[in-house]
This record gives structure tokens, sequence and C-alpha cells, in this order.
């Protein structure tokens, strides 16, 4: 029997800002595990692209290697895309980023893809602050490959075969706070009302933007000694805040109560609204980021939510100066600087 | 919202938006998938046993089961679901076998039957099976009430017909044909039972009051009248130009035979808007299409006769006005009427039924317009051994309606006679049964595309207009039919959730192409309605609701347009959604149902 979804949509489906409805915004249908966590975050990205009335030629997906890595092709089939060798997605998306700063940058990867074999990529991408958003579908193991133990895997949690892991974990969100990350946030796949909102601060915010978003794999990693299943996150969830995306020129109508709720407004004149806020705890303080996640994992919470932001964040092409126009799109007699000007040039370094 | 109950055998019943339209239930996607295997025989059966007649319902149904039919609100137009019953019809096998044995030995109860309809019939194919004596009364010469008087041969040919009238006669019926019943009286002092009066609407319409109505006898028929005279054959030309009055299918029957009957310039004259029409789209396409010009705004003033010869009809021009209940007033527009020349005159302006034959002092009562006080749900009269059906029941319906009630009277004679109260009515027969056969594997065609209605063809025109009993329509040939039958959304393949099963993985939300699921906080209905995933404003259709999922949320699937893709059954990793096939079939006096059929 075929496999195919219908092209028939709901007749009564809105359309956003720009005339296009959700559907414009989906890809080929998904060829993962049914119930793996990572077709819910490609939902969530459908739904906050289609929200901020994103022009999908306007936006680049890159990927490296994974499940995870796969799905930019179950979403924005009509943007553009990357797929690149495992662990390589970060420098990739440097290049192109400095290449063309006009693009909205999307990384989608896994914490085997990042937390492995690319850590020494993704570090640099965090600490030069290429201006994407970059998610990682986080299910504590390999999928692709069958579910062995990946580095963010808890240590002590046991695989499906059985294995229980010697490794202590590597908390990425942790590490891009201590990286000096502009942008960090934690979610869960199972969780759109935050998963949603979250991507598009994530898309609107000027610099890297680290979304770890907890994806239980269904195959591999969703037994009862896992601790990225469906069950363990749902119990050991707790959020930083509810959080609200109001995109700029909107009526903000939430009322603000200092003390219980904070409003981060970000430089295209969007805001971040925050409400139920954990206590001793500032969204743009990095300090009191750090600390919270401390708190939270010596009593073994799941810490979700915005963690840190950093409104006066400047992407790699402010802090490197370059011109404001797309490098790629500057002609030879906008690089020649002339005969003259470049004797001058010369000349001052004699 | 509380959880809704899928053990209401009503609640996926009218999740088949087709079934649950047609008054007599049939299991129409059940039938469709059997085209599409080229298993004729059994669709028929399956058609058979619901709807009596479906050679002639597949030709002539008012079909109720195609505006109401899923694909209509996800695509332009619906199934060709009527056309598709003739489909089986014909291309079946050998059907005579699969039918239910006669007993040889009667049970010793008499039942009467006055008229020969569809009504009637049903109750025969009903009864005779339990062993009951049944006879039949009708005045004409032979069965089939007003399907064999009313609708032109060139729509349902007298072959198709007599075949299915006789499968009903041929179970034992005695019949009484060319018998007018001219008093209940003395049919109640017959040793019978029980009777059913089946004797549908048969007076005409007329305009009594219109002047010159009555200054000529030859040229003004009345339009059932007229028809049954052609069908009958005592009625063989028509003048040249003919004006038809009336907007219902009636009219429309009257124009398209006078054309066959040597009419030239036929003309309809409605008194109303197009828009308020009675007769069916495509009857009134058909018309058009045999150049049969249709005026509307036209109530008729006054007939011209002169020196006793019909010359023509003036009509007054008129414009209608709604209030805002929507009630409508016409208006004399002011402009001068028109006059317009006829050689004949065909009144087809409405149906009446007609009880002169029944004493007022027998014990059963009439109300308004004179019809008889008859149960809505066992059909039985206020003497409590007469049943009413069909169109005698409760006005001018139309064939499947009288089928639909034959099957209930049946019922409440069958218990009447067994000496049972009539309000112990059996419940419907269901089945609910798992499509999985694998992964992306199910034992129904899964995957809905995109595929307009087919169009069914139609005889040369030139050829259908000189000849009344010639068949317009040609009907789908095989290929078509598998295609058309290929549309079918398999409404009855449900989606069932099992919220035990379920980890609030989301991908059911994620993969379906048309919004249908959400979880969510529950609510109020009305609220809800607001805020799924796509807005649900069909409340006809019904909202599914599981109970209360570990996160403390509800599953909430809108029915409104869900494809019976198959999908969310596909990507559930837990199986929480199946896809089960739901038969709901209704209960007749008699198991009619062969599972050799299946
Ligand atoms: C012109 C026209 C076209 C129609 N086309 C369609 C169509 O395309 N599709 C559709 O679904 N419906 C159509 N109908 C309606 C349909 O024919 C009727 O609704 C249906 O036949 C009603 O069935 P019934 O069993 O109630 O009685 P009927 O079919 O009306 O049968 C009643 C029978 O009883 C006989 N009878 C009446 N009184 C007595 C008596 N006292 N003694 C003995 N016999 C008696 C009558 O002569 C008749 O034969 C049409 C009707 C008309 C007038
Ligand atoms: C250079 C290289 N080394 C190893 C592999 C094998 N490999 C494929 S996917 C994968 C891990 C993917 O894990 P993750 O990024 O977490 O993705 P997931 O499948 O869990 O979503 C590995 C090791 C490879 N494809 N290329
Ligand atoms: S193996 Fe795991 S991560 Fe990969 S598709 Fe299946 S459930 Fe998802
Ligand atoms: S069958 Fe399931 S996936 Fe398909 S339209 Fe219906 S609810 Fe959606
Ligand atoms: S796919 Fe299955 S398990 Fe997942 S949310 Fe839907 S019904 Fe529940
Ligand atoms: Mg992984």
């Amino acid at each position: 029997m075929t496999y195919i979804k219908p092209r028939f949509r709901h007749p009564e489906l809105p359309k956003n800002k720009i005339g296009y409805a959700k559907a414009d915004y989906e890809g080929a249908i998904s060829t993962l595990c049914a119930g793996c966590g990572h077709d819910s975050i490609s939902g969530a990205i459908v739904q906050a692209c289609y929200e901020l009335s994103i022009e999908p030629h306007r936006l680049a997906k890159l990927s490296g290697i994974g499940c995870s890595s796969k799905t930019p092709t179950y979403f924005l089939s009509n943007s553009h895309g990357f797929n690149t060798v495992h662990g390589r997605m970060p420098s990739i998306a440097t290049g192109a980023y400095l290449a063309n700063r006009e693009l909205i940058y999307l990384g989608v990867s896994g914490d085997g893809d990042s937390a492995s074999i690319g850590m020494g990529q993704f570090v640099h991408a965090v600490r030069r602050n290429v201006n994407m958003v970059y998610i990682v579908m986080n299910n504590g193991c390999y999928g692709l490959t069958k579910g062995q133990h990946s580095a963010t895997a808890d240590l002590g949690a046991q695989s499906k075969t059985g294995s229980v892991n010697p490794f202590p974990s590597i908390d990425l969100v942790g590490l891009a706070l201590e990286l000096g990350a502009t942008f960090v946030g934690r979610s869960f796949s199972g969780d759109k009302t935050q998963l949603v909102p979250l991507i598009k601060a994530a898309m609107s915010h000027p610099g890297f933007a680290l979304l770890d978003v907890i994806s239980p794999c269904v195959t591999f990693n969703n037994q009862s000694k896992s601790t990225k299943s469906y069950d363990y996150v749902r119990a050991h969830l707790e959020a930083t805040a509810t959080i609200d995306f109001v995109p700029h020129k909107e009526e903000i109508r939430v009322d603000y109560h200092p003390g219980h709720s904070a409003s981060v407004e970000l430089h295209d004149g969007s805001v971040i609204q925050l409400h139920k806020l954990a206590p001793h705890w500032d969204p743009t303080d990095r300090n009191s980021a750090v600390t919270r996640l401390q708190e939270s994992k010596i009593k073994g919470e799941i810490l979700t939510g915005l963690l840190y932001i950093d409104p006066e964040s400047q992407g790699l092409h402010d802090l490197e100066q370059t011109v404001p126009q797309a490098l790629n799109t500057l002609q030879e007699e906008d690089l020649n600087p002339g005969a003259k000007l470049l004797d001058e040039i010369n000349e001052s370094f004699r | 919202m509380k959880p809704t109950n899928i053990k209401d055998p009503e609640y996926f019943h009218k999740v088949v938006d087709c079934q649950y339209a047609c008054p007599a239930h049939t299991p129409v996607p059940e039938y469709i998938r059997l085209i599409a295997a080229e298993r004729y025989t059994e669709a028929y059966m399956v058609n058979w046993e619901s709807n009596v007649f479906p050679g002639i319902l597949g030709r002539t149904c008012d079909r109720p089961c195609e505006p109401a039919c899923r694909r209509g609100r996800i695509e332009e137009e619906p199934v060709a679901i009527c056309r598709l019953k003739r489909v089986a019809a014909d291309n079946k096998g050998e059907v005579r076998s699969l039918m239910p044995a006669v007993p040889k030995e009667k049970n010793g109860k008499k039942i009467a039957l006055i008229g020969g309809g569809p009504a009637s019939l049903t109750v025969a194919r009903d009864l005779a099976p339990l062993g009951y004596e049944i006879h039949l009364y009708d005045d004409q010469k032979a069965g089939g009430g007003m399907m064999r008087s009313q609708i032109p041969a060139f729509r349902l040919p007298e072959s198709v017909l007599a075949e299915e009238v006789d499968y009903v006669l041929d179970m034992g019926v005695h019949t009484h044909l060319n018998t007018f019943v001219s008093s209940m009286k003395d049919m109640l002092e017959k040793d019978y039972d029980a009777i059913f009066v089946g004797t549908g609407a048969p007076r005409g319409g007329d305009l009594p009051k219109l002047p010159g109505r009555w200054d000529t006898k030859e040229n003004i028929h009345l339009g059932i009248e007229w028809l049954a005279s052609v069908a009958f054959g005592h009625t063989t030309k028509i003048g040249k130009k003919v004006l038809v009055l009336g907007g219902g299918n009636t009219a429309m029957d009257c124009c398209r035979t006078a054309r066959r009957l040597g009419g030239e310039q036929v003309t309809v004259v409605v008194r109303s808007p197009f828009r308020d029409m009675k007769a069916s789209p495509w009857e009134i396409e058909d018309a058009q299409r045999e150049d049969i010009p249709i005026l509307n705004n036209m109530p008729p003033k006054k007939f011209v006769v002169e020196n006793g010869k019909l010359k023509g009809i003036v009509f007054e021009k008129v414009a209608a006005i709604y209030d805002e209940k929507g009630k409508r007033t016409l208006i004399p527009t002011g402009e001068p009427d028109v006059f317009l020349e006829a050689d004949d005159v065909l009144i087809a302006i409405g149906q009446d039924n007609a009880f002169p034959w029944i004493e007022r002092d027998l014990g059963i009562k009439f109300g308004n317009w004179d019809l008889p006080v008859v149960d809505k749900i066992t059909f039985q009269s206020t003497l409590d051994r007469v049943f009413f059906g069909g169109d005698a029941a409760f006005g001018p319906k139309n064939i499947i309606t009288a089928v639909a009630h034959g099957h209930q009277a049946a019922i409440s004679i069958d218990l009447f006679c067994r000496g049972e109260s009539v309000y112990n009515r059996p419940a419907p027969m269901t089945n609910l049964v798992s499509q999985k056969m694998g992964i992306h594997e199910w034992a129904y065609d899964s995957p809905v595309v995109i595929d307009a209605r087919y169009l069914v063809p139609h005889v040369d025109k030139q050829l259908a207009l000189k000849d009344r009993t010639m068949e317009v329509e040609l009907g789908f040939d095989q290929p078509t039919g598998f295609k058309e039958a290929q549309r079918c959304l398999n409404c009855d393949v449900q989606t069932v959730f099992n919220t035990s099963r379920c980890i609030e993985c989301d991908a059911c939300v994620d993969i379906c192409p048309t919004s249908c699921i959400t979880f969510t906080t529950n609510d109020e209905e009305a609220e809800l309605r607001q805020h799924l995933s796509a807005p649900a404003h069909n409340t006809t259709q019904d909202l599914y609701v599981s109970e209360d999922l570990p996160t403390g949320r509800v599953m909430i699937k809108d029915e409104d347009v869900c494809l019976h893709c198959g999908l969310c059954a596909e990507r559930c990793p837990t199986a929480a959604w199946d896809m089960q096939k739901y038969l709901y079939q209704v209960t007749k006096a008699a198991p009619i149902w062969n599972n050799s059929m299946l």
C-alpha cells in the first residue's frame, strides 16, 4: 500500500499576513519512526514560521547527520537547504551567514551531531555569535545508528539494550551559557505551547540562539530507565516561566506584574513576555540562569523555557563590522579600491 | 465536554454522512468498495438488503446522500453515489439465489397491502420470508406504483422496473391488480390480521380558480394524470407548443416527455424565482439540455380560450421579496403581462393525498391536510391493525423514503401479529473491525487523491427525443465506475481512539492533513470549537472527545473534514488510533442479509 499524505487541507485554514497557509510551510511526509519527538519539533517549526509570516525563500535550513538532521526534508520545502556531513553544520552555517547575511539561518542538529562529532564546530559557532537559530533535537542517543548512548545521555541512564551509561552528560545549555551564548533556551518536543514561542523568539534574536529540545526517540530511548522518555521528561519538567512572543507592531495585551512577570524587548521591536517567573531568576542575568540551572540539576528537574537572553546581542557581522550589504552581492567595483587608494594603503604599511 | 460514547450506535453512524442522510441508511461506502473490487453482485445485494430497488434507485433516487457526502466539503462535488448504485445493478451476476427463501409452510397470518408502490413492496419483501401470506391490491395493471405510472421510461426503463418489482412479487405475493380498493370498511371485514396502506399521493394539484380553466376540456392536463396516461400508452401525442406550469420534478418529467411526443416548443413557466424551484438541479439540467427554456417569476393569470379552443396563457410578472425570516412574497413588478401561446398545457404544481375510500367512522383518525394520524416511529394508525407508509403517510416524498417507511412498518406489523408492543423496536446491527494489516497497510484503499467527479455519458439527443422509452443516461462503464468509486473517502472506516494507549507525542496532530486533531484542556463545546487546530464551524458534525489524558488534557477530533486517510493511525507509535470499519444496518423484520454476500 502506498504511503502518501493527501493534498487536501482544511478548507477554512487561515492565511498569515503574507497570504500563506500553514500547509505552505510543510515538507515531504516524514520517514522517521511513528511517534518520534523530532516530528513534533518539525511541526513546531512549521507553526512558528507560519505565525511569523516568514517568506520561505528567505530562510535557509542546515543540518548534519542523524534522524534529527533528516528533518529539514519534512518542513519548509520551499526554503533553501544544506545537509552537511556529520557534525559540520556549524561551519557551513557560519560560512553561509558570512556570505549572505540577509537570510534567516535555521540549524537543526542532534545530540550526537552536536555534542560528539560536531562539538568542536558547535562551540565556535556559539562564541562567534553566528546569527542563527540552532535547534538540537536531543534524545540522549544516536537514533539513526540504533540508539547508542550519546554524550547528552545522563549518568546511569539505561539504553534499550540494557547498557548503563558510565559517563556524566554534557549539558549543552550549561556549556552555551559558559561560552557566552546570547540566547539560550530549553524545551520539550511534547510541549508546543512553549516550543513555538521559543522558536519565534529565537528567530527574532540577532545572534546565536540555542534551543536544546528534549525529543524522545520512541524506538530506542523511550524505555522505563531512560531519562529522555516521554514519561520521564513529563514527570521532571520545570519551567523558568511561561513564554509569549509578541511580534513588533502588535499590541501587547497581557498585564505585566513585576516580580511575577518580565518582558524583554528585542532589537526589532518584538517582545518576549514571561509569566510565572521562577524565583531568583532574571532572563537577562547570565549568573542567575547558571545558578537556576544548577539548582534544578541538583533537584533532578529538567529546567525548560527561556534561560537567558542578551538583549544587546550583536551578531557576527556587527562584531566584524562588515558592510551592511550581503557579501555575496558585492561586485568587483565594490571590492577594488582603485590604484590610487591601494597605493595609499600600501604606503601606510611602509 | 463529556467523553464521547462510541458505544452509542448512532455516533459512528453519523460519521458516515451519506449513510446517515439516506432514509433507509444504505451502507454506502461498503457497496462502493465492493464496486471498486469489481464485486458487483455483492454490491448489489448490500443495496438490495437495504433499499430493495438498487437498479431503480441507481437511476431515479432523490439522493439525499450526495449533498451530505464529505467529499463535497473538501472538494467541489460529492461522490456520484447514486450512479455507482446503478453500476452495481448493471454489472451484477445472478442474484436470486442470494435472496432469502420464502417458507412453503406459512405462519398463519394474512396481511393486505393497499397500493403497489415501493412502500408496499418493501413491506412485502420484509414479511414474506417470515411466512406471512401477503395480498397486494393496486388499481394499475402492474406493480410499482408511481415508479411505473409517473417516472418516464427514458429515466427508468420498464425492464429495470419490472425486474426489481418481480423479485418481490415472486416471493409468493398474491396480487390483486386492476383492483381499486373503494372501501376500507370492506377490507377490514376480510380476514386480514393487519392492513398496510401504501396508496401514495395520487391527486395532482390543479388551478381550479384560474379564469378560463374550465372553458375547454381538451388541452389542459394534470401533469401526473397525463404522465400515467403516457406511461400506459393511452396518450401518444401532444401539440407542438406546450406550456408546463410548475417548478418541481413532475414539471421536469412533463416537459421532457412532451418533447418526445411531438412538442417542438416546450416551455416551463415557474411562478417563483429559479432558486426556489423544487426540482433537483440535475433534472433541471437535463431539461435544459433538451432545449426546454424555463421562465421564472411568472404566475399564470388566465387561460385564453377562443371558441372552445385553447390559445395560451397570460402571465403576470413578479419579483420575490424575502423578509428577515426568509419568508417569500411575490410582488408584481408592474411590467406588462406576457401572453404565451400553447396548444397544450400541463399543470404540474404539486400532489396531494386523497383518501375518499377510507370511511371516517372506522377509528382511523385524520388530521391536517386530510392526512391520517400516523405514529412516526411505528407507522401505526389510530386503528391498531392499520398501518400507513410511503407518500400516503406524511405526504409526497420519494422512493427511498417510501422504502424506509416500509421497513419500519414491516417490523411493526410483525410485532403486532406476534402480540408484542410495536414500540419494541430492534436495535440496529453494528460491527466494528480493525482494518490494520501491516505497516502502511490497511484492508481498504486509504490514500486520498484529488479527483473531480466523473460525468455520466448521455445518449445522442436527437435519438433520445425520437423515442420516449430510450434511456437518456448510459451509466458509467466499469473503468469509470472504478475511478468514481475510488473518490469515496471510506467514511465508515472510523478513527477509533484508545485513551489509555496515548503517550501524547503529537504525531497524529502533526500528520493530519486536514488538521482534525487537537490535544487541549477540556472546555465547553462552543469554546472548544474556536480553539482547535482548525476552526470547527460545522456544528452538524460532532467533536470526538477522549477521556482525560495523563497531562490532564483531552484529545479532540473534529469529525467534519476527516479524510479517513488513516495517517493518524499510521503515525501513532502505540496504536492509540486504529482504523476500524463500522458496519451499521437497520434491522429488518426478517433477516435479509446473507453472509455469503460479503
Ligand atoms: C412525475 C413524478 C416523478 C417522480 N420521480 C421520482 C424520482 O425520480 N425519484 C424518486 O425517488 N421519486 C420520484 N417521485 C416520487 C415517487 O414516485 C413517490 O414518492 C413514490 O412512488 C411513493 O411510493 P408509495 O409506495 O408511497 O406509493 P406510490 O408509488 O404512489 O404507489 C401507490 C399505488 O397505489 C395505487 N392506489 C392508490 N389508491 C389506491 C386504491 N384505493 N386502491 C388500489 N390502489 C390504489 C396507486 O395507483 C399507485 O399505483 C416522482 C413522482 C412523480 C409524480
Ligand atoms: C563521519 C561520520 N561518523 C559516523 C557516522 C554514523 N552516524 C550516523 S548518525 C550518527 C549519530 C546521530 O546521532 P544524533 O545526532 O543524536 O541524531 P539522532 O539520530 O539521534 O536524531 C552517527 C554516529 C556518520 N554518518 N558519519
Ligand atoms: S530511531 Fe529514534 S530518533 Fe530516529 S526516527 Fe526513530 S524514534 Fe526518531
Ligand atoms: S484519518 Fe486521521 S490523519 Fe486522516 S484526516 Fe482523519 S484524523 Fe486526520
Ligand atoms: S500519535 Fe498516538 S500516542 Fe501520539 S498523541 Fe496521537 S494518539 Fe497519542
Ligand atoms: Mg540523538
